[in-house]
């Protein structure tokens, strides 16, 4: 795929590179924003590095020393594990849900909606326009337990009568769902968009089942857009902490809340920069063996 | 064809991760020596009053915290009233809405001993408290607040991180109690009844502040919030980890729990007098219990944090609000507890039903039942609240 991109590009290969200033404008573009990514990024990443092995026998009012306390990371994992396990079992499920959604949708939209495209492209897009929040306490509403819509599955025996959505692990998984899944839809549709029907075409001349071609000729061209969009969808839902905050109750916290509430209510600076740091770690790991798994040499 | 980006790869984001990991350490260095404590003192941060060259005050407040006019919504008369009277312009701003967040916002600047451009803030006991014990907070002249000595509820008096009244003084107080919707539920008196009747279950909510809801727990065990032990507080933490193992209590909130009470969603909880009265007036089947075993009594407190610039000007604000009649047209708005005496006999005049409501001018009955929690230090209070954050699930 590499070289047919490099070959297909129509680029002439590189000339011998000229002096003077051409040879650092590269340089001189990726200025603005490699700094902006060191300021914004760089220091306070380091600083919550730092901060994450403060010795933990501080506060805020005799201020922390910096003692490489490296049993904070133990520490919290032995305090937080279930949330850590809980964040990544709600995003997956999240996640494979969305995908169920996202799939069919993303290829309806590249491939059969004709003219109706762009609309509905818009339509994907349309609820982003309001806020993350707005968005989220709308789900609290269409959800309320004397709502129009736990009335009717409590009135078809699909929920006990005293059963209910909101507060439940559902709802957060729910929420994840419907927040993120513009994000895993729009590579997705970016991808098949690309997708060439007439090599559908070849793949039922050679006799292919339509499972076959979609297994050999859709599923691998739409592997960018899928990897990309798995990405983007994965890693903000597993760090997300409003819907688990919003639709569930403590026993569906996730490690979201729990960092915001190190910050925040309890002053655990060390703490709550660990768990950070280890959201990271988790995410990335998570991150290198998906594309290990996809076996996709490209990530974007 | 468009041309396309050369593709990310694996060994792309792997050399981009190790690079990143480098600039960490290097970064690390800048951090690695720790952070200097927050304290400050009397004598390492003096504070300057411009007061006798600007006549300026920035008054920060929670929102719906002052009576506006029914009107036209951009007005408050007790506010503009001050302003005419004094020549003070007030710059008034609602930018306080929770009190972590709110000191999240100052607090670099407060322990850097520098200016937050804020004259008054209003914060709760707690965090009245700790900013006390931080040094943050300036000393006010008792001569310039005569109507505070004079007004202020004996109940408020003397509190434990102010004993001299004059750090912190109320702006309005409330009490933490019980509420329940008398549309989806049937009475309730105790909190006994809220952590177990199972008709309850799963439609409970308690406050995430936890000196509220444990006040409350400590008190239905015989306990006395306002002087408790470990041990005690460790008693009353399982009772309410049972309840939420069980599922009884659904959640735990912050204001955001009166909509929820008013749907029905929650059939009662552990909540604030001034919502619930709120929700009374649009619903009167929604109803705040005093527990007989003992009700919190919480205030919001006006403070003047240190570097602020217009402190004869706070003072003068302060001792403005603590005139009766004053504090009458605020409380006949706000429908908190009123701190200030005399405000319910000016009050006959505006409303003798609001007058008449223990919930804005407690009777004896109900202020022999509240509490004020118990004054912690900084590692008491970090152990609490370690403790209650994981009952509560963060």
């Amino acid at each position: 795929m590499t070289l047919l991109a490099r070959t297909g590009s129509g680029e002439p290969p590189p000339s011998a590179p000229r002096p003077g200033r051409h040879r650092l404008l590269p340089y001189l573009l990726l200025l603005p924003g490699a700094a902006w990514l060191l300021i914004f990024f760089g220091v306070p990443l380091a600083q919550l590095a730092a901060a994450s092995l403060y010795d933990p026998s501080g506060s805020l009012s005799t201020g922390y020393a910096m003692t490489w306390a490296f049993g904070n990371y133990p520490d919290v994992v032995q305090a937080y594990w279930p949330q850590f396990l809980r964040s990544f079992g709600y995003a997956g499920l999240a996640l494979v849900l969305a995908l169920l959604l996202g799939y069919p949708l993303a290829y309806a939209i590249a491939q059969k909606a004709g003219r109706w495209k762009n609309l509905l492209l818009v339509c994907v897009v349309a609820p982003m326009f309001t806020s993350f929040l707005v968005r989220t306490l709308a789900w609290k509403t269409i959800l309320s337990d004397n709502g129009a819509l736990v009335g009717l599955l409590r009135d078809v025996h699909l929920l006990a009568p005293d059963g209910r959505l909101l507060a439940t692990p559902f709802a957060v998984v729910l929420g994840l769902t419907y927040n993120f899944l513009p994000f895993l839809v729009l590579p997705l549709y970016a991808s098949l968009e690309r997708l060439d029907p007439r090599l559908l075409e070849a793949a039922t001349d050679l006799y292919a089942s339509p499972a076959q071609a979609f297994r050999r000729v859709t599923l691998p061209l739409s592997m960018p857009g899928l990897v990309a969009g798995t990405l983007l969808f994965f890693i903000p839902a597993s760090g997300d902490y409003i819907n688990a905050e919003l639709l569930g109750t403590p026993n569906e916290y996730m490690i979201g809340n729990v960092i915001d509430s190190a910050f925040l209510v309890r002053l655990d600076y060390p703490q709550g920069a660990a768990l950070s740091f280890l959201l990271m770690a988790a995410i990335l790991a998570v991150v290198f063996g998906y594309l290990r798994r996809a076996g996709t040499e490209e990530v974007l | 064809m468009r041309t396309p980006l050369r593709p990310l790869s694996r060994r792309g984001l792997l050399t981009g991760t190790l690079g990143s990991a480098a600039l960490l350490t290097m970064g690390g260095s800048l951090a690695g020596c720790g952070t200097n404590g927050a304290q400050q003192t009397e004598a390492g941060c003096v504070s300057e009053d411009l007061s006798g060259t600007e006549k300026k005050l920035a008054f920060a407040n929670w929102p719906q915290y002052m009576d506006v006019d029914e009107k036209d919504e951009s007005k408050r008369p007790s506010l503009d009233e001050f302003i005419t009277k004094t020549g003070i312009q007030v710059t008034y701003t609602e930018d306080i809405n929770d009190n972590n967040e709110f000191f999240g916002k100052v607090q670099n600047q407060l322990a850097a001993c520098q200016s937050t451009d804020r004259d008054i803030i209003v914060l709760t006991d707690w965090m009245a408290a700790r900013m006390i014990r931080l040094g943050w907070i300036q000393k006010l002249d008792p001569a310039n607040i005569p109507n505070v000595q004079a007004n202020l509820l004996p109940s408020l008096l003397n509190r434990p991180f102010d004993t001299e009244n004059r750090i912190s003084i109320p702006w309005q107080s409330g009490l933490a109690g019980l509420a329940y919707n008398g549309n989806v539920t049937k009475e309730l008196r105790t909190v006994d009844e809220l952590l177990t009747r199972p008709d309850l279950k799963g439609k409970v909510t308690a406050l995430s502040e936890m000196r509220d809801t444990m006040g409350l727990l400590l008190g239905s065990n015989g306990h006395d919030p306002a002087n408790f032990t470990a041990a005690q507080f460790d008693d009353a933490l399982n009772k309410l980890k049972k309840a939420v193992d069980s599922g009884q209590i659904r959640k735990f909130t912050g204001n955001d729990y009166a909509p929820d009470l008013a749907k029905g969603d929650i059939a009662a909880c552990i909540g604030w007098s001034g919502d619930v009265i709120q929700l009374s007036g649009e619903d009167e089947k929604v109803r705040f219990v005093a527990p007989d075993s003992g009700v919190m009594l919480y205030s919001d407190n006006m403070m003047v944090p240190n570097k602020a610039t217009h402190k004869s000007n706070a003072e003068a604000l302060i001792n403005y609000y603590y005139e009766p009649a004053v504090a009458a047209k605020l409380a006949a708005y706000v429908n908190y507890i009123c701190p200030v005496k005399g405000a319910q006999a000016e009050m006959e005049k505006i409303d003798p039903e609001l007058a008449a409501n223990p919930l804005i001018f407690p009777d004896e009955a109900l202020l022999s039942k509240s509490k004020v929690f118990m004054a912690l230090d900084e590692k008491q209070e970090r152990e609490y609240e370690g403790k209650f954050q994981q009952v509560i699930g963060a």
